[in-house]
């Protein structure tokens, strides 16, 4: 039997957002535990450091424009911009780069 | 009081850079989803109830192999694992003007970029913030994948690629100010990306899917963190 776009796009979504909803309205206590807290304080920062590294290397056209793109974003951050002027940067550096790639 | 409260247009402004990002990854994905047989309006169908990158391009695969409901029910938990793990840490830092209704509404838009910008937030979530970040890039998402479904490639591809990036700087945004101040933070950081490296290119992790990726590497790194760098309770704030 045939299975409907329509139906693959409903367990998709169904258990996609069952996923986000559940703990998020399940929770409401105020988590006592030390660990637990440091531990969902870290989160946030553990998953984008594994969500940007080695990733942003393969964001772009080529690794070198991605580097000098990673390059531009993270003086900026350095220097405690916001994230649109940082991504920005990033995109620019990026651009410039592979334009002067391409003009070589 | 009230005044310090996270605003909704506060929302809609940091929200900017994420839906500039997903405006790239998503004409991709509508691209994909049409050059593999989806109609378009499937295509911006799939964006517009799932709003995650990893879990839609996972799933059109299963589509177009035919797969089974629960093989597709099966990837799209292993993948999406990890927004359990931001909604219970997100869980721990709402408004408490977040009541269940307003729970239920904004849990859809826990995408891994909408998190981090508001658990980085040095104040409490409110419900007009979270509808006010999520708008933009649930509006981006949509109409990246119509865009690409339609119109395939109308952008000239350097300005594209270039475009991939800005999720990225906007993560080191993110970031990098706190793992300035905290040493804590900055090995968090150095661990997980170490160790995401590790399963991206130590051939004996292929099998390791890129959402069960960031799981793993979310689990060891946090848990590392809160380890070996415990927070004063005066640090909490």
């Amino acid at each position: 039997m045939k299975i409907s776009i329509a139906a693959y796009i409903a367990v998709m979504a169904g258990v996609t957002y069952l996923i986000r909803m559940l703990p998020f309205v399940i929770f409401r206590k105020k988590i006592k535990s030390r660990f637990v807290k440091d531990f969902l304080y870290y989160v946030p920062y553990a998953v984008l450091g594994a969500m940007t590294i080695p990733a942003v290397f393969f964001s772009t056209g080529n690794v070198v424009s991605a580097v000098a793109g990673l390059a531009a974003a993270l003086v900026l951050a350095f220097k405690g911009k916001g994230l649109l002027p940082v991504a920005a940067a990033g995109c620019i550096g990026a651009f410039v780069t592979e334009l002067v790639l391409t003009l070589i | 009081m009230n005044s310090d409260k996270l605003t909704f247009k506060e929302g809609l402004k940091d929200g900017i850079p994420i839906g500039l990002g997903y405006l790239s990854v998503s004409f991709s994905f509508g691209i994909a989803a049409v050059s593999q047989g989806l109609p378009w309006f499937a295509a911006t169908l799939i964006s517009m109830t799932n709003l995650t990158s990893a879990g839609q391009v996972a799933g059109l695969s299963i589509i177009t192999a035919a797969g089974t409901l629960l093989e597709m029910a099966l990837a799209q938990l292993i993948i999406n694992m990890r927004y359990a793990l931001m909604s219970l840490s997100l869980s721990q830092k709402l408004d408490a003007s977040f009541t269940t209704p307003h729970r239920f509404l904004a849990a859809f838009g826990i995408t891994d970029e909408i998190f981090a910008v508001s658990a980085g937030k040095p104040k409490d979530v409110t419900p007009q913030y979270m509808y006010g970040l999520i708008l933009l890039p649930f509006i981006c998402w949509s109409s990246g994948t119509l865009l690409g479904g339609i119109v395939g490639s109308i952008l000239p591809e350097m300005l594209c690629s270039a475009l991939g990036i800005a999720i990225y700087g906007m993560f080191v945004a993110i970031f990098i100010p706190p793992a300035r101040k905290s040493i804590g933070v900055f090995v968090t950081v150095v661990i997980s990306a170490a160790m995401s490296c590790c399963l991206e290119f130590i051939p004996i992790f292929e099998s390791v899917s890129s959402g069960f990726a960031i799981i793993i590497c979310t689990l060891a790194a946090a848990a590392a963190g809160a380890v070996f760098f415990p927070r004063k309770e005066a640090d909490e704030q």
